[in-house]
């Protein structure tokens, strides 16, 4: 189950991102279009996911550890800092300039698509630089 | 609208699921800095979550479930685009999945503000691509 959880996780995910149509970059850019012809639809795929998580969240605080692991694991960050700030706008950026974020930009690359294929590897390469160049947040 | 609403179940069950199960935050940036942890076995379940997520691509196409990807063929573009998410979403530790959609649903602050940052870039992105006649 430690593996079969995630596994099955991660294809419903994929599921939901192509069945919502977040994996097409051109539904994905007119969402952000709000000055001109703006589709609000995918709001409703935030909103859904959200609020599904939200009530589950909630109830699994009764519970002391999850199913199949030996503890829940919260993200310990909790400021709104410069580095946090600046990597949202560079995100965004890059998120209008083409339509893809990480998660539908992975579930297109067995399509073969040869956009998606460069990407991802671009995707992958600003990861790793960022990696080498700035690291990961020191945990205090 | 209706796929919209369900594909957003999934995501949010998806997340559920993850959380629930094994007690880890679905969050993509995450999964894709552990393709170069496979050595840390805290992390064997991202491998696992992306195996899953790739294979959503062929389900759908067996259940002939058609999924277009109407995408830009402007290498340059696709290669500043991927460098920006990508470093960002590193340094911004979370993208749409683990601030939008886990972080929102948990009520913390900061993925709030993140989430409200990068959909305001990327609406202002989008505005000026159109501004200067750049589109898809």
């Amino acid at each position: 189950m430690k593996y079969f959880t995630p596994f099955l996780s991660g294809l419903l995910f994929g599921l939901g991102l192509l069945v919502s149509g977040m994996n097409d970059p051109q539904k994905v850019r007119a969402f952000l279009d709000v000055f001109g012809s703006w589709q609000p639809e995918l709001i409703a795929v935030m909103g859904a996911a959200v609020v599904t998580f939200f009530i589950v969240f909630q109830l699994s605080k009764s519970r002391n550890k999850p199913l199949f692991a030996s503890s829940f694991h919260l993200p310990s960050l909790q400021e709104v800092d410069r580095r946090l700030i600046t990597g949202a706008v560079m995100f965004g950026t890059g998120w209008g300039l083409v339509g893809l974020c990480p998660g539908p930009a992975l579930v297109d690359v067995l399509s073969g698509n040869e956009s998606v294929l460069i990407f991802v590897g671009a995707l992958i390469a600003g990861n790793r630089l960022a990696h080498y160049f700035v690291g990961p947040v020191k945990s205090s | 609208m209706w796929d919209e609403i369900g594909g957003g179940f999934l995501i949010g069950a998806a997340a559920s699921l993850l959380w629930v199960g094994i007690g880890r935050i679905s969050g993509m940036t995450g999964v894709l800095s552990s393709l170069f942890l496979v050595m840390d076995s805290g992390r064997h379940w991202a491998l696992a979550f992306l195996v899953g997520l790739l294979a959503a691509w062929p389900v759908m196409q067996a259940i002939g479930y058609s999924t277009p990807i109407n995408i830009t063929d402007n290498t340059g573009l696709l290669i500043a685009a991927g460098l920006l998410v990508g470093f960002g979403t590193y340094i911004g530790n979370g993208c749409t999945s683990g601030h939008g959609v886990c972080g929102m649903g948990r009520l913390s602050f900061r993925s709030f503000v993140a989430t409200l940052t990068f959909i305001a870039a990327g609406i202002v992105t989008v505005a000026m691509m159109n501004a200067v006649g750049l589109s898809l």
